[in-house]
């Protein structure tokens, strides 16, 4: 059979192709793009046989598969891991209605915040809607992992979390890939009332969820994606998560020393972890994201035989993603010597694109509020714009999570600051930032909100944007004045006219829209490129 | 058969396709890979980086463990050297000498180069005329893979032939560009 060479998050995606899935829904975010990305370019969906959408974001996504779930059909969301904060509601009440298709919820995780605002593990969720969970090891379990995940959601009626993270998702890998299977019919549920959560029917319904948590747990006890090596050298046991599980193989070996439980599925298999506990002297747990089931292992009391050790001990870092290296020195093995780093490299952080029309509008404003006050007055948002923090721009203050800038200027607005200015992409607008316009409208916030507007959601790779080049009459449509949304092309030749259009909306008391539109230059580049593609093969 | 490559380089700088040639070498000859990369907030003309591995046996992490590279290659002179850590006693260092200096305190070329010239094995090679000889500035990354040839334990024929299942949908001008570059970095490094 011959393999293919898959990053985690398309291995991911072709598993749930190939397990019958027919609805996939997503908001793009690093790292868990790729898995729509890979559905949507995949022949099933060319075919009409699959769906996949953009969504306009987390929240939606999920009601939309959560939906394709009760007609029958097996359906995906995908997210990253601050995504799930925003899906929330949906997750956690899901866990109670219940699936009728397959019902999964992809989420990656982002450990050491390569792209993201904060390193969650979206394992608590687990605490917190006593769901199921797979975390693959590796791609080609991440490939295995949607046809077993289907397949107990489908058994246990329960939608199932697909948990993974940055070096699996963004790791290329050789896979297999198996049988396919064929895609559910449109049925709706059986018991249909269990998606009816009054209080009155959700409290049974919620027992019985509690109820049955140890039949979950069972099937993490069996479940493929959880394996027991057994080792002869009982004074240290290793429990190992997802791709925790790897490290552990790459520092130690192919014949380990010491036993090994690998634990790939939750709720935590707690007969293995006790096999483990109960004959090992000393049990070091290896998990990439938060200490999760270390922290379950070691109770409160903390307890002392035996002694658990990993990120609380300070056996491993505490915060960051797992290396081979800090595992190998967890695990007290010598490596081999270590050249001594260099001290010629000078960081290289991320910055805008030349050209890039976030830079216009960064320098608009700081030329407009020339020497601004202490603390500053520009709350900004998610997306490439917010690179204007950095130097040469230093043009925005704040940047805390999707749509917060527009809600954040109102407050400090009606705390007393003026001017109070949001900065927001056309895409996060769309995903957050239309309810927080509303409010503002509704209240008269002395508000100056710049929308920039570059046609799409570049920062993950340029995904249709929501706003569809609708900001106006999105914006007219929640009650903002007509005269004060205001249209401007961000471009050094329009500089000082557009520094005015600012002034003059600043002035103005009562909530502004300036929406600041020119195409990302990437996208247009992409674009010229295909367009010239194309004349050149019609020539031939 | 077991390798440790890291790949080096800038924002646009084509690093992503030289590591899905040299995993689409290495996957054609039936050896097991994996291959680490960088997208998102990361990628914007900041650092990229990739970890690749391949070997005729299971292969269980997607990082390379710091002192087991076998090969440090690199786009950009000053991205080869913020890797050194990860190379193996007997690791070679493969690098363009052309910076990219897009931030301020770009230390000294001379400086740069003397860095890596200290490097038991390494190799200098001026990427981008090489690829524009080949008939494509983009092409100094494929000029580069035929400087790192020798030390990636993979047949030319492999990666050649990777080469062609890389660009074959941008046409035959393309492919025998990318080749072209291939092949004077692989006769430049000697």
């Amino acid at each position: 059979m011959p393999t293919q060479l898959l990053l985690g998050n398309e291995a991911l995606a072709r598993g749930a192709l190939d397990a019958g899935l027919s609805a996939a829904y997503a908001y793009p975010g690093t790292p868990s793009t790729e898995i729509t990305e890979y559905i949507l370019r995949s022949p099933e969906v060319a075919g009409g046989d699959v769906i996949a959408r953009w969504t306009a974001n987390e929240k939606t996504a999920l009601e939309a598969a959560i939906g394709a779930s009760y007609a029958g059909r097996r359906a995906m969301a995908s997210m990253k891991h601050v995504g799930l904060n925003v899906a929330a509601d949906p997750f956690v009440n899901s866990a109670i209605a219940g699936a009728n298709g397959g019902l999964l919820i992809a989420v990656a995780d982002d450990p050491s915040m390569h792209s993201s605002q904060n390193e969650q593990d979206s394992r608590v969720y687990l605490d917190l809607s006593l769901m199921p969970c797979i975390e693959p090891a590796d791609q080609q379990e991440a490939y295995e992992a949607p046809a077993h995940a289907f397949e107990l959601s489908e058994r246990v009626r329960m939608p199932v979390l697909l948990r993974t993270t940055t070096r699996l998702s963004h790791s290329r890998g050789t896979i297999t890939t198996g049988d396919t299977r064929p895609r559910n019919p449109l049925s709706l549920p059986e018991d249909p009332k269990r998606f009816i959560l009054l209080p009155v029917l959700a409290r049974d319904s919620y027992a019985r969820l509690v109820e049955r948590q140890d039949e979950l747990i069972r099937e993490s006890e069996s479940s493929p994606f959880t394996r027991y090596v057994n080792g002869p050298d009982r004074s240290l046991g290793i429990i190992a998560c997802g791709i925790a599980y790897g490290y552990v193989l790459d520092v130690v070996g192919e014949s380990p020393r010491h036993p090994i439980l690998k634990i790939g599925q939750y709720p935590i298999p707690e007969r293995l972890v006790a096999e483990v506990t109960g004959t090992c002297k000393r049990i070091l747990v290896v998990e990439e994201g938060f200490p999760y089931v270390e922290a379950k292992l070691r109770g409160l009391p903390v307890r002392s035989t035996p002694p658990i050790h990993g990120r609380l001990s300070g056996h491993l870092p505490r915060v960051g993603e797992l290396t081979p290296q800090a595992v190998a020195d967890a695990l007290g093995l010598e490596g081999p010597p270590l050249p001594e780093p260099s001290s010629v490299p000078a960081p290289r952080p991320p910055a805008l694109c030349p050209g890039c029309p976030h830079g216009d509008t960064c320098r608009m404003i700081t030329t407009a509020l020339g020497d601004r006050p202490a603390g500053g007055v520009v709350f900004s948002d998610i997306g490439c714009y917010t690179l204007g923090a950095l130097p040469p721009y230093d043009a925005i203050d704040t940047c805390v999570e999707m749509g917060s800038s527009i809600t954040m200027a109102k407050g400090a607005a009606a705390a007393g600051l003026h001017p109070a200015i949001s900065l927001i992409g056309d895409s996060t607008f769309t995903h957050s930032g239309m309810t927080g316009l509303l409010d503002c409208v509704n209240e008269n916030a002395n508000v100056t909100i710049i929308i920039v507007d570059n046609l799409t959601i570049a920062m993950t790779g340029g995904q249709p944007s929501s706003a569809e080049s609708r900001l106006a009459r999105i914006c007219a449509g929640l009650g903002a004045d007509e005269e004060h949304i205001r249209r401007i092309e961000p471009h050094p030749k329009n500089h000082a006219e557009n520094v005015a259009v600012l002034e003059q909306e600043i002035a103005h008391e009562g909530p502004s829209v300036i929406i600041a539109q020119r195409e990302c230059i990437q996208t247009a580049r992409r674009r010229a490129r295909a367009a010239k593609a194309e004349t050149a093969g019609e020539a031939r | 058969m077991n390798r440790n490559v890291i790949l080096a380089g800038v924002g646009g700088q084509g690093l992503l396709a030289l590591a899905a040639v040299i995993g689409e070498a290495a996957r054609g000859l039936g050896l097991r890979v994996r291959q680490a990369e960088v997208h998102g907030m990361a990628q914007r003309g900041g650092v990229v980086q990739s970890h690749l591995r391949y070997a005729d046996r299971p292969i269980h992490s997607n990082l390379v463990r710091r002192g087991t590279a076998d090969l440090i290659l690199a786009l950009e002179p000053m991205e080869a050297l913020r890797y050194l850590p990860y190379l193996a006693p007997d690791g070679a260092v493969v690098t363009s000498t052309a910076p990219v200096a897009n931030i301020p305190d770009y230390p000294d070329e001379a400086f740069v180069i003397a860095e890596i010239e200290r490097q038991t094995t390494h190799r200098l090679i001026d990427a981008p005329a090489l690829a524009m000889e080949a008939g494509a500035a983009q092409a100094a990354n494929m000029v580069m893979l035929g400087a790192g040839a020798p030390f990636l334990g993979l047949p030319e024929t492999s990666l050649i032939r990777a080469i062609e299942v890389f660009f074959a949908g941008k046409g035959t001008a393309v492919i025998d560009t990318n080749t072209r570059a291939f092949r004077l970095g692989f006769t430049a490094v000697g």
